[in-house]
C-alpha cells in the first residue's frame, strides 16, 4: 500500500489549492477526484459538441492575491479576463453599470440624479468596508471556546485592526452584518431596478431574499472580490472556471503532487481516533499521514466518517449547519446572440453580467415561491454570456449562455424529477424571453441543473453552492461548526479545506490555502 | 425619480461620425477607425492620429492582444524600399545583423548605428526579391540610408504612405488571415513573410509584430486599405477580433521586454549629449550584432566596446508585491498599480547609491506582475540582483525592492510554433 504525506479528498479547486502548498512545502500529496474531470464545482464540460460551459460556478470572484502568486497560476494557464459590466434589462428600458464611472453616473442620473450622486460615494465606501473586513478573511478562525496562544495572538491582531477603523466604518460594517441588503439598500437609493440589482449579490447561494436580514453581509462577500484593484482577481476565465481549476492542478502536480480521477474515496480510514488514510469505492486503499476532505461539512463529517467517530455535540451542529440549496443552472447553446427589446442589437450590454432584476418585489417573489416548496415561475438570473468575451467557448459565430438561476429548492414538493426539471427550465426560458423574444429561436441545446442535479453532479449537499450558507451565524469561527473552525476536526490528522470552511464559497483558493497553512504549521 | 422618461439615450449608439480640423496625418484607415473609437483618444505617432483606446478603458483591448485578436493600424511607421543590385551590401553595411544570410520572403529585426557604435533607430528588414528590401523604423532615416548608399547601385524610396500596414495580433490571428487569405498562412514561420490575395486584393504578410505574441502584419496598398479592413472586421468577428489602440499595445510590448525608440532608449542623431546615447550592447541587442561580418557602420567602435566590456545593460526587473502591497497598506490602501504604462524615468538604487533607471513599466495583466524595462550599470544587472526601485506611495517617495529578471516576460509558445 502506498504510502503519503497527505491524500486530498476532491479535486475541487480548493482541495487542489491546500494539494499544491503541501507539495510546494514538500509533502508527498495525493489528490483523489471521484469524476473523470477536475475541478469540483470550477469546472468547463463540453456538454454539447464545440460548446464549452463553465457548468457549474461560472465566475472567478476574489481569487485570492497572493495564492495566484505563490502557486504561480499564470504560469499554469491563469487568464482573467475582464467582466465589469452589469446590465439590467427592463420592461421598456435598462439599466447598464460600467466600468466607466461617468458613464454609468450619467447611466444612473438618467433614472434618478440622487442615485447617480450617492453611487459615487458607495463604491468607494464599499472598498474601505473590504479593506476592513479583510484582515478577517486572512485570518484563521480561532477556536472561540477554547483558544489556543496562537488564537489569542490572531484575535489580538484583529483587535486593534478593529479599534483602527473610523466611527463610520464601524458603523457600516455593523449595519452590513446585520442588516437584510433591501433596508440596507434604501439607506441609500431609490430607483428600484438599481436597488434590486445591487441586493441581488445579496441572496445569490443563500436560501434568502433581499428583504431577509444578513443578506447584506453576503453582498458583502460579493463585493470583496474588488479589493485588490488593478490587480482585479475578479472576472472571467478563459476557457471558463474549469481552465482556473487545471491552473491549479498544474501547479499542484508541479510541486510534485499525484492527482487521480475517477477515484472515489468511499471512506476516511480512522483508527484510534486517528485518520490514517483512505479506502476507495472500488477496494483500493491509500495510507497517509493526514487526510484532508475538501468535501463540504457534511460529506466530510456525516458520510466520510462513522459519527461514531465524532463526539455528539459536534454531530449535531454539522446535522444543523445550513446547506439548503436554493439555485439551479441553466446553460443554453446558442445559435446567435439574444436581442434585448428595451436594448435590441450587439454592443457592450452583452460582454458583462446580465441581471434579470427588475425590482425587489420580483426577486421576493420569486423567494416566496421557494418558500413555499416551488421553483421561482419567474426567476432572479444572473447572465453572461462566456463566448462574447472568450470566443473561443464556441464554435465561431455561436455563442454559450450561463444562467445563475434563483430560486429552485432543494426540497421541492414532490421532489425533482425529470418534468419537474424541464419545467424549471421552461420557466428559465419564458423569463428571458420577457426581454429577449428571440431566445426561443436560438437555442441548439439546453442543460438545466436542478440543485438535485449540482448535488448528484458535483457533489454539492442540497445543490449549496457554498458548501453551506454564508449567513453570520456560520462565518468565521463558527464555520462550519464552533471550535472547528480552524481546518482541523474532531477526529486526528483529519482536516478540511472545502468553502464549508472559513472564509467560505466563491472562487478563491483561500480556504485549500489557510487550511495548507494551518495543517504546515502544526505538522509534527 | 427624475428624468426617466424625458431623456432616453441610448448609451450604446456609438457609430457616429466624429469629424475635426487637424493639422496630423489621417491614416487611410481613419474613416473607420475614426468611427470606432468610442473615447475618441488618440496619440500622436508619427504625425499620424493614432487612437490611443477604442473603448473608453484599454482592458478589452490588451486582452485581445493576448487572448483573441487584436487590429491595430501600423501604417505610421516608416517604410524605405531599397532597390538595386547593391541593395544587399547597403543593408548589411547599414545594420547590425547579417543581411547576407536573410532569403527572400525572410524578415530579420535589427539595430543600427552610427559610426561610434550607438543606436540611431531599430526596426525589421524584410528581403522582398533578391535585390529589394523593405526597412521599417520608428523615425525618419532616409537621409541617413541615402548618405550610407552613396556611390551604389541603389534606388532608395520612401515606402512610409505608399504602403499601409494592419497588424493582426493574438492567438486567433492565424485562423482568421487563413479564412480570409487565398493561401494558408499555416507554413509562415516567424520572421518569415508571404505574398497572397485577400478577395482578390494583393497583400503581403509577415509573421512579426511589436507584441510578443503570436502574430502577423499584413501590407498593402493604400486604395485597398478599407476594403482589408471591412474583411478583416467581419470575417474575424467570431473570433473576437478587436480594434485595438496604442495604450494595450504599450503593455504588449513592455511583456514582450520590446523596446521603444524615444521612451527607452534615444536616437543617437539626436541626443544633444554622448550620455544619452546608447550602443546596441546596452539596450540588450547584443544578440543582433554580428561581429563576423566583413564591415558596418560602428563595428570599429562596437569592437572596442566588446573588448572593455559595457557601462550599461538593459534588463527587466519585477517590483517585489509584498514589499508593495505593505507600502500601501500602512496607508490604508490597496495597492496602487498603474492601469496603464508608464514612461517616467525611475531611478534604481542599490544600497543607497543610484545605479539605474527603469524606462518604462507596467501592470501586466496577464502575469499577474507588476514589471519594468531597466538600465542598470554593469555590476549590478545579474539576474536576481534585488535593487530599490523608487515609488511614490500617497506623494511621499519609498523604496521598495525590485529583482532583475530575464525578459521576455511573456513568452508564449505559440509566438513562434506552427500548427503540425
Amino acid at each position: 500500500m502506498k504510502k503519503y504525506d497527505a491524500i486530498v479528498i476532491g479535486g475541487g479547486h480548493n482541495g487542489l489549492t491546500a494539494a499544491a502548498y503541501l507539495g510546494r512545502a514538500g509533502k508527498k500529496v495525493l489528490v483523489l477526484e471521484r469524476r473523470y474531470v477536475l475541478g469540483g464545482a470550477a469546472v468547463t464540460e463540453e456538454v454539447f459538441p464545440g460548446f464549452k460551459f463553465s457548468v457549474c460556478s461560472y465566475v472567478v470572484s476574489l481569487m485570492k492575491a497572493n495564492v495566484i502568486r505563490e502557486l504561480m497560476l499564470p504560469k499554469f494557464g491563469l487568464e482573467l479576463l475582464p467582466l465589469e459590466n452589469t446590465f439590467t434589462p427592463l420592461e421598456n428600458d435598462y439599466l447598464f453599470r460600467t466600468a466607466d464611472s461617468d458613464q454609468t453616473y450619467r447611466e444612473i442620473a438618467r433614472h434618478s440624479l440622487r442615485d447617480a450622486e450617492a453611487y459615487m460615494r458607495f463604491g468607494p465606501l464599499m472598498g474601505q468596508i473590504g479593506m476592513a473586513v479583510r484582515p478577517i478573511l486572512e485570518t484563521v478562525a480561532p477556536n472561540a471556546i477554547r483558544p489556543s496562544l496562537s488564537d489569542m495572538g490572531a484575535m489580538k491582531k484583529l483587535l486593534d485592526h478593529f479599534k483602527s477603523l473610523s466611527s463610520e466604518q464601524f458603523e457600516y460594517l455593523t449595519k452590513l452584518m446585520t442588516m437584510s441588503s433591501a433596508d440596507f439598500l434604501d439607506e441609500w437609493f431609490e430607483f428600484e431596478p438599481l436597488k434590486a440589482s445591487m441586493s441581488a449579490s445579496g441572496i445569490i447561494g443563500t436560501f434568502m431574499g433581499p428583504r431577509s436580514p444578513g443578506s447584506a453581509y453576503v453582498m458583502l462577500h460579493h463585493y470583496m472580490g474588488d479589493i485588490d484593484g488593478a490587480f482585479r482577481a475578479w472576472g472571467f476565465q478563459r476557457g471558463g472556471t474549469g481552465a482556473v481549476s487545471m491552473a491549479i492542478a498544474r501547479s499542484a502536480e508541479h510541486f510534485g503532487a499525484k492527482i487521480m480521477t475517477e477515484a472515489t474515496v468511499e471512506k476516511v480510514i480512522v483508527k484510534n481516533g486517528r485518520a490514517v488514510g483512505v479506502a476507495l469505492e472500488n477496494g483500493d486503499e491509500y495510507s497517509s499521514d493526514i487526510v484532508i476532505s475538501g468535501l463540504d461539512p457534511k460529506l466530510t463529517f456525516l458520510k466520510m466518517v462513522d459519527e461514531g467517530d465524532l463526539p455528539s455535540d459536534f454531530v449535531t451542529d454539522i446535522k444543523n449547519f445550513r446547506i439548503r440549496g436554493s439555485s439551479g443552472k441553466v446553460n443554453l447553446a446558442l445559435d446567435g446572440l439574444p436581442n434585448f427589446t428595451c436594448l435590441p442589437g450587439e454592443g457592450h450590454h452583452l460582454r458583462g453580467a446580465i441581471s434579470i432584476s427588475p425590482s425587489y418585489d420580483h426577486l421576493e417573489r420569486a423567494y416566496d415561491d421557494a418558500k413555499y416548496g416551488d421553483f421561482s415561475q419567474e426567476p432572479y438570473m444572473d447572465i453572461i454570456l462566456p463566448s462574447v468575451i472568450d470566443p473561443d467557448m464556441a464554435p465561431p459565430g455561436k455563442h454559450v449562455m450561463s444562467c445563475f438561476v434563483q430560486y429552485a429548492p432543494y426540497d421541492i414538493k414532490g421532489g425533482w424529477n425529470d418534468q419537474k426539471r424541464e419545467a424549471f427550465g421552461d420557466a428559465v426560458i419564458n423569463t428571458i424571453a420577457n426581454y429577449a423574444p428571440n431566445i426561443k429561436d436560438i437555442i441548439l441545446h439546453r442543460q438545466v441543473l436542478t440543485p438535485a442535479d449540482l448535488e448528484s453532479i458535483f457533489g454539492l449537499t442540497e445543490g449549496n453552492i457554498f458548501h453551506g450558507e454564508l449567513t453570520l451565524q456560520q462565518l468565521f469561527a463558527m464555520r462550519p461548526a464552533v471550535k472547528w473552525a480552524d481546518y482541523t476536526t474532531p477526529i486526528k490528522n483529519y482536516f478540511q479545506c472545502g468553502s464549508g470552511t472559513h472564509p467560505g464559497g466563491g472562487i478563491t483558493g483561500s480556504p485549500g490555502e489557510m487550511a495548507a497553512t494551518k495543517i504546515l504549521g502544526n505538522w509534527s | 425619480m427624475l428624468n426617466a422618461s424625458i431623456c432616453k439615450i441610448n448609451i450604446m449608439s456609438y457609430y457616429n461620425q466624429f469629424t475635426a480640423n487637424t493639422q496630423l496625418k489621417l491614416s487611410p484607415f481613419f474613416e473607420r477607425t475614426s468611427q470606432l473609437n468610442e473615447s475618441q483618444e488618440w496619440r500622436r505617432w508619427s504625425g499620424y492620429l493614432s487612437a490611443t483606446n477604442y473603448e473608453l478603458t484599454h482592458e478589452n483591448e490588451y486582452f485581445a492582444i493576448r487572448t483573441k485578436a487584436a487590429l491595430l493600424d501600423i501604417t505610421p511607421l516608416k517604410k524605405y524600399l531599397i532597390e538595386g543590385s547593391d541593395a544587399l551590401a547597403l543593408l548589411d553595411r547599414l545594420v547590425t545583423r547579417n543581411i547576407k544570410i536573410c532569403k527572400i520572403g525572410q524578415v530579420m529585426y535589427t539595430p543600427w548605428c552610427d559610426e561610434n557604435g550607438k543606436v540611431i533607430d531599430d526596426g525589421t528588414v524584410q528581403r522582398l526579391t533578391e535585390n529589394k528590401f523593405r526597412i521599417t523604423s520608428a523615425e525618419p532615416n532616409l537621409d541617413w540610408i541615402n548618405h550610407i548608399a552613396s556611390g551604389m547601385d541603389v534606388k532608395i524610396l520612401d515606402d512610409s504612405e505608399t504602403t499601409a500596414a494592419l497588424a493582426l495580433q493574438g492567438p486567433n490571428s492565424r485562423e482568421i488571415l487563413n479564412i480570409i487569405s487565398e493561401n494558408t498562412i499555416n507554413g509562415l514561420k516567424f520572421f518569415w513573410m508571404m505574398d497572397t490575395n485577400f478577395n482578390g486584393i494583393p497583400v503581403s504578410i509577415s509573421r512579426t509584430g511589436y507584441t510578443g505574441d503570436l502574430g502577423y502584419e499584413i501590407w498593402m496598398n493604400p486604395k485597398h486599405a478599407l476594403s482589408i479592413w471591412d474583411l478583416l472586421l467581419e470575417k474575424g468577428r467570431p473570433y473576437g477580433i478587436t480594434p485595438t489602440g496604442l495604450h494595450a499595445l504599450d503593455i504588449a510590448r513592455i511583456e514582450a521586454g520590446l523596446i521603444l525608440l524615444d521612451v527607452d532608449y534615444i536616437s543617437s542623431r539626436h541626443a544633444v549629449i554622448e550620455s544619452r546615447k546608447s550602443s546596441p550592447f546596452e539596450l540588450g541587442l547584443g544578440w543582433a550584432i554580428k561581429m563576423k561580418k566583413n564591415d558596418f557602420i560602428g563595428k570599429n567602435a562596437l569592437k572596442r566596446e566588446l573588448d572593455r566590456g559595457s557601462e550599461w545593460e538593459f534588463v527587466g526587473i519585477e517590483i517585489e508585491w509584498d514589499d508593495l502591497e505593505n507600502h500601501y497598506r500602512n496607508v490604508g490602501l490597496s495597492p496602487g498599480l498603474p492601469s496603464t504604462a508608464w514612461r517616467t524615468s525611475t531611478p534604481l538604487y542599490y544600497n543607497s547609491e543610484q545605479v539605474g533607471y527603469a524606462t518604462s513599466g507596467t501592470w501586466s495583466p496577464i502575469l499577474k506582475r507588476y514589471i519594468a524595462l531597466a538600465h542598470i550599470k554593469h555590476g549590478y544587472s545579474n539576474n536576481g540582483t534585488v535593487l530599490d526601485f523608487e515609488l511614490k506611495v500617497e506623494h511621499f517617495k519609498k523604496l521598495t525592492p525590485a529583482c532583475v529578471v530575464n525578459t521576455p516576460f511573456f513568452d508564449p509558445e505559440r509566438k513562434r510554433s506552427c500548427p503540425a
